[in-house]
């Protein structure tokens, strides 16, 4: 396999950014925020409100936690367009979900 | 037998209007005629590799401008149609059905099949080359963008004479789009048709953020980018978010119709105002995807033709970008009506509002750049001034119907016609015209002739203000859009029969672009040089037309406006800076695949349109098998040897 | 555009010289430009998957007086397919290490295992919508079951073509070895699996959690 003198563009997606450690840390991590939301919702055990607020953050977590352990989002180079993309489209995602939702609640059908 | 051939025949062609009957007459007859000169010239192998197997930007635009020009003229005749048909009350020219389907197609053909494709031309044959670059980041998706409209044109096209055309507004609200509503094939095709190309064009729009994020010349920074380059980014930009939700919504409504959903329907617990809430989230960011470029063009011509650097460029930017951003937060204004109430429309009448201001941030940008200047009107540039006035105040009456309660009088009236034809014809167009006058000596090595160039610039702005201007008063009156006939008690007549002599006078200034195009030809006076109006950016350093690799050595960019810079220092006496060797240039490879893929996707359109699965599913694995053979094909790419790169430029230049 | 050269070593070593000019940065940049481009495209699917949530969000409660996700969907099989695929991510990680290790059977091995765990995923799925349809909850039934249905039904389909793909990069892997072309087709489709893992969480737990809750 080639070596490349200055160019690392392969640092941002494996040689660098991997190990076997942070590969099995975010898998334990996926599989915690995973279990418990399990266990809340099929034990019934908080209020319909505190449980959907805690699933969404224990997902949105788990979200993070791909990104950082499997995707390797920090480890990119100056200037950080992916990191950008990704912002500005979670946004507008944002506002698809919350603004559809919001739009639509004064537009029901019976 | 020959009863079920015509039993068939009957409900595949479409039958009974003696227009139709004349399309599909010409049709057959252009198509024979062109089969006739390709094979009598012997053409069919150059059109195959040269053009449908090309992976190179600049042919690929020049593809998508031809197709967005005959597209103009089908949207035109469609305008013209619906004009004569106003002209007189309870006319019987054309009957409602028919009147549905006319309009419904010049709004599809016009924004989808002309405005984009004229775009997506105008950023192929010069976005690579005002970046310094040898083509876009991505030259074999490139080509499939262009292919994928094509097919995607072809099959939204050919249902006016096979099947039927859509008929149900250029949107296709439910529930009238539903199977319910329209039974018939027409609509299928619209939202094959539209799928398709809409794959090509999400396509092009995240090429071009990569070639301009990553393959901008060496020391070319983005704040150092010509104008249009920073509007082709924030137009991608917006392309790229919005079109995922026009191709949600489509495939949604194509449930519902081909497996029996209940997205959108009446019954089920289906929600038609979901699709119209859908639909509107791409639909306005796609009025701000066509009116950003045209704004590029607007600075590019206004610096050139008044020689002078672009005033505020760093506002410009800001501009653009915010634009691009903020057009994801209006959509609501489109159905201020339709019973969100008020708090929803008070929020989406402020956004609205908002918008505007960045818009006249560069209004007076570009009249400062031109104040003081040294102004030559050539075509590009008279289109340019023409457009000032005109967008401005189509913007204002965009501004009146963000106001949500004055909205209650002007929705789906003549006014919000005029108001957006305004903004489209007197933006949109009038600043593509402007690019590709301005542009067409890169092109193609000869300019166009600027005397009937005038004489069409002049007929399209009377007859746009002639055939528009009436339009806001008759929607005063109370004219809504979309009737065919209307009493003649309502007092409408004279001013639609002004409209109508207006949209005669645009087809007559269209009859004078094809002949100016013409003229050029015939009297064709090859340009000296590349530089072909004393240009300020790279694309002017180079031959016309530019030769298969662009540059033959990647320019060293240190300034905005970096040829403009390097003529001045070469005129103020500097010696020249001493040129680095050539070397072999990277090439990538024709490719057969783009406009295979696309064909097959255009055949499982048709196939799932009729119900045939027959065809469709082989269609689909068709176009599998494509996706695959491009994996597997390694040898993608070849080099242009150095010698080769020296004869060219030697011929090119030599010529001077 | 893919990399001129099949062969290793050789040709880069040619153009390797300090010329600062974008030639020299041609062949290297083709990999990461595709890699960007491909990022670029995962984020539009964000949103055409945040578009689908939307409908499906805004027509939860319409059943239209017919069954409910509450009453029919299970949670056990859901389960399984969650780990199955949280698994297939970790093994699809594991792959990328041993590429960047210069291994390629241990590659094609975590590859193969990681398509093998997602075509179990899409069986269960596929296993999942049967029985629903049994159940008398077919795609035409309600509001509710026609978004259930496009919403987890496309990220199955995204899926299975990420199976088909995966196969056809193990047969040219298996033909090719590990080169810079192959080392970013590689990467790139393990990007694409991470992102199909993200998006399960979401309908896991937005569809089914909160369906059942």
């Amino acid at each position: 396999m080639e070596k490349h003198n200055t160019h690392t563009h392969d640092g941002e997606h494996g040689s660098h950014g991997g190990s076997m450690k942070s590969y099995v840390i975010g898998f334990l991590f996926s599989i915690i925020l995973t279990i418990i939301p399990l266990v809340v919702v099929l034990n019934d055990l908080l209020s319909k409100t505190a449980t959907t607020v805690l699933i969404l953050v224990m997902a949105v977590l788990q979200f993070a936690v791909q990104l950082v352990f499997f995707m390797h989002i920090r480890d990119e180079e100056k200037p950080r367009f992916n990191l950008m993309a990704l912002i500005f489209g979670l946004v507008i995602l944002l506002t698809i979900v919350a603004g559809s939702i919001w739009i639509m609640t004064y537009n029901a059908v019976a | 037998m020959l009863d079920k051939i015509k039993q068939f025949a009957s409900e595949f062609f479409v039958t009974g209007d003696p227009l139709i009957l004349g399309a599909q007459v010409s049709i057959g007859l252009s198509l024979v005629a062109i089969i006739f000169v390709l094979t009598f010239f012997k053409k069919w192998r150059w059109l195959w590799t040269e053009w449908l197997t090309s992976v190179d930007h600049k042919k690929i635009g020049i593809m998508y401008i031809i197709a967005s020009i005959l597209m103009l003229f089908r949207g035109g005749v469609d305008a013209l149609l619906m004009r004569v048909q106003l002209a007189a009350p309870e006319l019987e020219f054309l009957h409602a059905e028919h009147y549905n389907q006319i309009f419904t197609t010049h709004g599809v053909i016009m924004i989808l099949f002309m405005a984009m494709p004229l775009m997506f031309g105008l950023f192929n044959i010069v976005v690579p080359l005002l970046i310094g670059a040898r083509d876009v980041a991505f030259p074999f998706l490139n080509s499939l963008s262009f292919w994928m409209f094509f097919f995607g044109a072809m099959l939204f096209n050919v249902s006016f004479i096979i099947g039927g055309s859509p008929d149900a507004g250029w949107l296709a609200y439910p529930p009238l789009s539903e199977m319910s509503g329209s039974p018939g094939l027409g609509q299928d095709f619209y939202i094959w048709g539209i799928q398709i190309s809409g794959i090509g064009s999400l396509a092009t729009g995240i090429n071009f953020v990569v070639t301009i994020l990553k393959m901008r010349a060496p020391g070319m920074k983005l704040m150092q980018m010509p104008m249009f380059v920073w509007s082709v980014l924030s137009s991608c930009i917006t392309i790229m978010f919005a079109f995922p939700i026009l191709t949600v919504t489509l495939f949604l409504l194509f449930i519902d119709r081909y497996l029996g959903a209940h997205f959108f329907t009446l019954d089920g617990g289906g929600n038609p105002m979901m699709y119209i809430n859908l639909i509107w989230m791409w639909g306005h960011p796609e009025v701000y995807i066509v009116i950003l470029p045209a704004f590029g063009i607007f600075s590019e011509v206004v610096s050139t033709f008044a020689k002078k650097k672009l005033f505020g460029y760093k506002s410009m930017v800001f501009a653009l970008m915010s634009i691009s951003f903020f057009s994801f937060f209006t959509w609501a204004h489109h159905f201020f009506t339709m019973g969100s109430g008020a708090n929803v429309n008070a929020f989406f009448a402020l956004t609205t509002m908002l918008i505007a201001i960045p818009t006249g941030v560069k209004v007076f940008n570009w009249l400062f750049t031109m104040y003081q200047g040294r102004i030559t009107f050539t075509t590009p540039m008279m289109w340019t001034i023409a457009f000032i006035p005109c967008f401005v105040v189509g913007g204002m009456t965009g501004v009146l119907l963000s106001v949500a309660p004055a909205d209650f009088q002007f929705h789906n009236s003549y006014f919000l016609i005029a108001h957006f034809h305004q903004v489209l014809i007197g933006g949109v167009v009038f600043g593509y015209f402007a690019g590709l006058y301005y542009w067409w000596p890169k092109m193609f090595g000869f300019r166009l002739h600027e005397g009937i160039g005038k004489w069409a610039f002049w007929f399209w702005n009377i007859g746009f203000y002639v055939c528009f201007m009436p339009q806001y008063a008759l929607g005063l009156m109370g004219m809504t859009r979309r009737f065919n006939e209307y009493d003649f008690d309502m007092g409408w007549q004279p001013l639609n029969v002004v409209s109508t002599v207006g949209a005669f006078l645009m087809g007559l200034a269209f009859i004078f672009q094809v002949w100016q195009i013409a003229h050029s030809i015939k009297f064709y006076k090859k340009e000296k040089d590349g530089d072909a109006w004393d240009g300020r950016t790279l694309e002017w350093s180079i031959p016309s037309p530019a030769p298969l690799y662009n540059f033959a050595r990647l320019p060293q960019v240190t300034s905005q406006d970096e040829w403009w810079e390097e003529k001045q220092r070469i005129a103020s006496g500097e010696p020249a800076k001493p040129l680095a060797p050539l070397e072999p240039i990277h090439m990538p490879k024709n490719s057969s695949i783009p406009f295979i893929m696309s064909l097959c996707w255009f055949i499982a359109g048709f196939g799932f349109v009729w119900d045939w699965l027959w065809m469709a599913i082989p269609g689909m694995i068709g176009v599998a098998i494509c996706m695959l053979a491009r994996s597997f094909s390694y040898d993608t790419d070849y080099y242009i040897p150095v010698d080769e790169i020296e004869r060219t430029e030697a011929a090119l230049r030599g010529t001077k | 555009m893919a990399h001129a050269v099949s062969t290793p070593a050789g040709a880069h070593g040619g153009h390797g010289a300090g010329h600062g000019g974008g030639h020299h940065d041609d062949h290297h940049d083709q990999e990461s430009l595709k890699m960007f481009g491909f990022w670029l495209f995962l984020i539009t699917d964000v949103i055409l998957f945040g578009t689908l949530f939307a409908t499906y969000v805004v027509l939860r409660l319409n059943t239209d007086g017919g069954p409910t996700g509450a009453e029919l969907l299970e949670m056990n099989g859901i389960i399984i397919s969650t780990f199955l695929l949280l698994t297939s991510s970790f093994t699809s990680g594991v792959a990328v290490l041993e590429m960047n290790k210069g291994n390629k059977r241990g590659l094609i091995l975590w590859l193969a295992i990681t398509a093998l765990l997602g075509a179990s995923f899409v069986f269960l799925e596929v296993n999942e919508f049967m029985h629903l349809v049994h159940e008398g909850a077919t795609i035409g039934t309600s509001a509710y079951w026609s978004a259930f249905y496009v919403l987890v039904g496309t990220h199955g389909l995204h899926v299975s073509v990420g199976l088909v793909w995966m196969t056809a990069l193990i047969f040219q892997l298996s033909r090719r070895g590990i080169t810079p072309v192959t080392k970013r087709k590689v990467s790139i489709i393990s990007l694409y699996w991470h992102f199909l893992d993200v998006v399960w969480i979401f309908v896991f737990t937005i569809v089914y959690l909160m369906g059942v809750m």
